[in-house]
């Protein structure tokens, strides 16, 4: 332990919260999370949850983590953390390599008994020197002082015990200089329902936070600096929330109901959660029956004139592919939100991986070209989601929207669009001059878009199918030459795309020799490696897809300005083939992980530098 | 049948029937069309969406909005469509491989949720478009190509499905008997939530006769019974056979003999509350018991796209805002000035 009070100036700082997945450390970590951005940090989250709802107490895989990093320039959550709180042994054990060097421990001591050690495998009594534990560690008694903050509260044990998470979280708040009434306000809002509850937590943070102030003495404090942010009005916002609320917007802009046909699936859910809330918006939300009915649904929703939608993860995207065919066929809009998680098959379900990508892009029967999109952050979901909706309606088109468990689940503090500041969308509906003499497969010559009449309109009739049809009136057509038009008709209607999306934006020194891509939500390490790499003084550009299919119009320009192209992504690599089919004239080099966590920001270093070194 | 100011011509597309000819599905399809009329709802306001088979062709021979989408997956489909545009009238045609095989789950989870819309189901206990399998309202020992030596398993018979699906409608008729199948047609329309329609219907090429034993001619009368609301249960060449009850279970008998008279014929209720009797008419097989055509059971129930509707119209007049960012703005927030 530190002698004196040593206060620094951090100009960002990683808190990883861990304990039993009963614990509550998301809640903490969240409430840490939300008071750090109203006092003008950047935040970015990384919910780190065993696929188990509740493994055996106090065991290794019931481990649950929360990390944060608060302060200026944050793009990521953090390669590691400058402190880690360890609500008992497995949760130390677990998340210690996680810890920087020299970073900070803050465990529950009541919860390091011998049986407790035994429950997470200790083989000795002596777990620190066992981890080999060179950082300080903190030994704090939460579970007694918790208990005894309690003690007239007339609450029993179990309910007392649920509020050692809070002790923890108020002694961070002192740690980190939070202000109480904040996180105060945060827990009556969250317990509203339960007035005895919030009592408790607030009698327990302030004792969490006393604590840290009686014991100042021996431990380093804090102070992050907070960032100059553009001025407007802020809500904390995760992807899956993010991703939600675009689709809102794209439905108000484009003058559709929004609706939704889905089937639980981590870590997607939570999209169906928040829209199922938005009832109070005019949204419909149906759980189905299954994954199939979830996209059979939205196809018949938007055959019948809303924008429709599907939310599921890999595994369901699977299920869904003779789904999304017939929207493909029948040249409707659908929007297909796939959460990826790591596989093949289940998987690893609460895990983060870009290992979907050629499914989305590929994955089904016959020529069967579709829009695909990749948000880069979690508030970037907004964004893209919106842009999902809007290339899907535009272009009459299914569109897929790759996001990822990480940025699903990670949060950021988040500007309130103003209400103009989105496009209107243009359902391409069926000009007035045609009617009458209208087919289905009338396009507008210049997109190759066909047009969306809906039903209920007096006059346009029509019936669509799976089978292939005639290239204007829709009737069942087997003609080979017709099909073949049909079939490039399709996939340059996808191409045309390319006209109504934003060009690729270079970033970083964009006059060096290295070009350093990434797609979707890998952005925030990806593009932290590049500050360094030039800080380190070894110039790097980078940039960013995230319009995977169609690829922005400007790529094959970007490409040629660079001696070498690396493509860091989380998978084999799936994006670099694919751009390598694309750009047979450029050398892709690779940089992949696949273990189920997003970059360290020092993984891409090294990458780019070996690269770089010709090693 | 009463008139409207459609005709069965306002919803005939232009295209040409490709059905075989003979097959069963031509004299339904006519029944559809009269059957709309007679319910007069507008072609521009009707949705005609089915599965893969052969009768799943049918929505291109509708001059309504019609939707020929994937195997087994009309009733996903359908659900979503009539909870998005819940003005229109929407049916299902599906067969008994396309509803019943790979489309079940959909199907029981339609009736479940009672889904307003009107589910046509053409039973003709074969694959007739992959040409000639068994499907799962083949009897046991049923012998077909992907059965050479006859089947191993027991068939589904719909309206168990339905019942154990806690379903509200459930009609049936023979593809021969327009004027009856389009009777069920309508009280289908007429009923709101998921109505289940089971059309027996003769495939001429891979299982011509199939449901003869019942649909001849010769003995049609005695082996069927067209059950109407409010009437007595009888039936018969001579119509003088009645069905009774017998304990637990349902018995024909002749009025007249063994001390049975005509106060002993049950009177059919469909729209009793519950459904116990109404699973004991539709097991009427032909054998023992004539088979049932007509409605069945017709019972009123909260309806999946109106109830959420109504949630909708609840939650929205409870809230004060109407957009999304005023929404937000009623949330948790913070100002950076």
């Amino acid at each position: 332990m530190l002698e004196k009070t040593n206060v620094k100036i951090l100009d960002k700082v990683v808190v990883r919260f861990s304990g039993d997945s009963g614990d509550g450390m998301q809640l903490a970590g969240n409430i840490f999370t939300n008071i750090s951005a109203g006092i003008g940090n950047q935040v970015s989250t990384f919910p780190d949850y065993p696929a188990e709802i509740r493994a055996p107490q106090g065991s290794l895989s019931g481990v649950s983590g929360f990390q944060v990093s608060v302060g200026t320039g944050v793009y990521t959550p953090g390669d590691q953390a400058d402190v880690l709180i360890a609500m008992n042994p497995a949760a130390l054990k677990q998340n210690v390599k996680f810890l920087r060097p020299n970073g900070v421990i803050i465990v529950d001591i009541d919860s390091f008994k011998e049986s407790d050690l035994k429950k997470a495998l200790f083989e000795t009594n002596e777990p620190f020197k066992e981890l080999g534990i060179t950082a300080q560690v903190l030994e704090v008694p939460v579970t007694s002082m918790t208990k005894n903050a309690l003690a007239e509260s007339g609450l029993d044990n179990k309910s007392m015990l649920k509020c050692r998470n809070i002790f923890a979280l108020g002694l961070v708040c002192w740690l980190f200089d939070r202000p109480l009434e904040s996180a105060l306000h945060h827990l009556k809002t969250k317990f509203a329902k339960k007035p005895a509850i919030y009592e408790a937590n607030a009698k327990v943070i302030q004792a969490g936070y006393d604590y840290g102030h009686n014991i100042h003495a021996s431990v380093s404090t804090y102070r992050i600096e907070s960032d100059e942010i553009k001025p407007g009005v802020y809500t904390d916002i995760n992807g899956n929330t993010a991703t939600a609320w675009g689709l809102i917007m794209a439905s108000e802009k484009a003058g559709r109901p929004l609706f939704l046909g889905s089937y639980p699936i981590t870590p997607a859910t939570d999209i169906l959660h928040e829209l199922a809330k938005r009832k109070d918006l005019g949204v419909k939300a149906c759980q189905m029956e299954d994954e199939i009915a979830g996209v059979c649904s939205a196809i018949g929703a938007s055959f019948a004139g809303n924008l429709a939608v599907t939310s599921t993860s890999g595994p369901g995207l699977a299920l869904k592919s003779e789904g999304i065919g017939l929207a493909v066929m029948a040249e409707l809009p659908l929007v297909i939100i796939d959460v990826q998680r790591g596989g093949p098959s289940t998987g690893l379900p609460t895990k983060t991986e870009q290992t979907d990508l050629m499914q989305a892009l590929y994955g089904r029967n016959g020529e069967c070209p579709l829009a695909v999109v990749a948000p880069a952050t979690p508030t970037d979901c907004f964004t893209m989601a919106f842009e999902a909706c809007r290339i899907a309606v535009e272009h009459m088109t299914p569109v897929v929207l790759l996001t990822d468990a990480f940025i699903g689940n990670g949060s950021s503090a988040w500007r309130i669009p103003e209400a103009d500041e989105y496009p209107e969308i243009k359902p391409n509906y069926v000009p007035e001059e045609l009617k009458g003499n209208w087919k289905p497969y009338i396009r507008d010559e210049k997109t190759k878009v066909r047009y969306w009449a809906i039903p209920g309109t007096e006059g346009l009739a029509h019936r669509l199918g799976g089978l292939e049809k005639d290239a204007v009136t829709s009737a069942i057509s087997t003609d080979p030459i017709n099909h073949e038009k049909m079939v490039y008709t399709r996939k340059e209607k996808i191409e045309r795309i390319a006209d109504n999306i934003p060009a690729l934006e270079v970033s970083h020194n964009v006059d060096a020799d290295t070009l350093l891509v990434g797609w979707g939500g890998t952005f925030g390490h990806l593009y932290t490696a590049a500050e360094e790499l030039n800080k380190e003084g070894k110039p790097v550009a980078f940039a960013h897809f995230r319009y995977i299919n169609p690829l922005p119009a400007n790529t094959a320009e970007v490409f040629a300005k660079y001696r070498r192209v690396i493509v860091a992504e989380l998978n084999t690599g799936q994006f670099a083939d694919y751009l390598q089919s694309k750009f047979p004239e450029v050398k892709f080099e690779r940089i992949n992980k696949v273990q189920g966590q997003p970059f360290l920001v020092k993984e891409v270093i090294d990458g780019v530098t070996k690269i770089m070194e010709g090693k | 049948m009463e008139e409207t100011k459609y005709t069965a011509a306002n919803y005939k597309s232009d295209q040409s029937v490709r059905w075989c000819p003979g097959c069963g599905d031509h004299a339904i399809l006519n029944s559809l069309h009269k059957a709309m009329a007679t319910v007069g709802v507008a072609p521009h306001m009707t949705a005609v969406i089915s599965g893969i088979g052969c009768s799943s062709r049918l929505p291109y021979y509708m001059n309504t909005y019609g939707f020929h989408t994937i195997h087994g997956r009309a009733a996903a489909i359908a659900t979503g469509f009539k909870v998005a545009n819940p003005e229109m009238t929407v049916w299902q045609i599906s067969g008994d491989g396309d509803g019943l095989a790979i489309g079940g789950n959909h199907f029981i989870h339609a009736v479940r949720r009672n889904i307003d819309i009107n589910i046509m189901l053409l039973n003709n206990k074969i694959y007739g478009l992959t040409k000639g399998q068994y499907s799962p309202t083949s009897d046991r020992g049923f012998v077909s190509k992907s059965s050479p030596y006859g089947t191993t398993e027991d068939p589904f018979i719909p309206a168990e499905l339905v019942f154990g699906a806690r379903g509200n409608f459930f009609a049936r008729s023979i593809d021969v008997e327009l004027a009856t199948t389009q009777e069920v047609m309508v009280a289908a329309a007429r009923h709101k939530g998921a109505s289940v329609v089971e059309i027996l219907q003769n495939c001429v090429i891979f299982n011509h006769g199939i449901h003869n034993h019942i649909t001849d001619k010769e003995f049609r009368a005695d082996r069927t019974i067209h059950l109407r609301h409010g009437e007595k249960m009888i039936f018969g060449k001579e119509q003088n056979m009645g069905i009774v009850q017998d304990g637990f279970l349902l018995k024909a008998v002749e009025i007249g003999k063994d001390g049975y008279t005509i106060d002993d014929v049950l009177v059919h209720d469909a729209h009793c509350q519950s459904n116990f009797l109404h699973q004991q008419l539709a097991m009427m097989d032909g054998y023992d018991l004539p088979l049932a055509v007509g409605v069945i059971r017709d019972v009123e129930g909260l309806t999946y796209n109106e109830e959420i509707d109504k949630q909708v119209a609840e939650v929205r007049a409870k809230k004060n805002f109407t957009s999304l960012r005023d929404m937000i703005l009623a949330g948790e927030t913070w100002e950076v000035k």
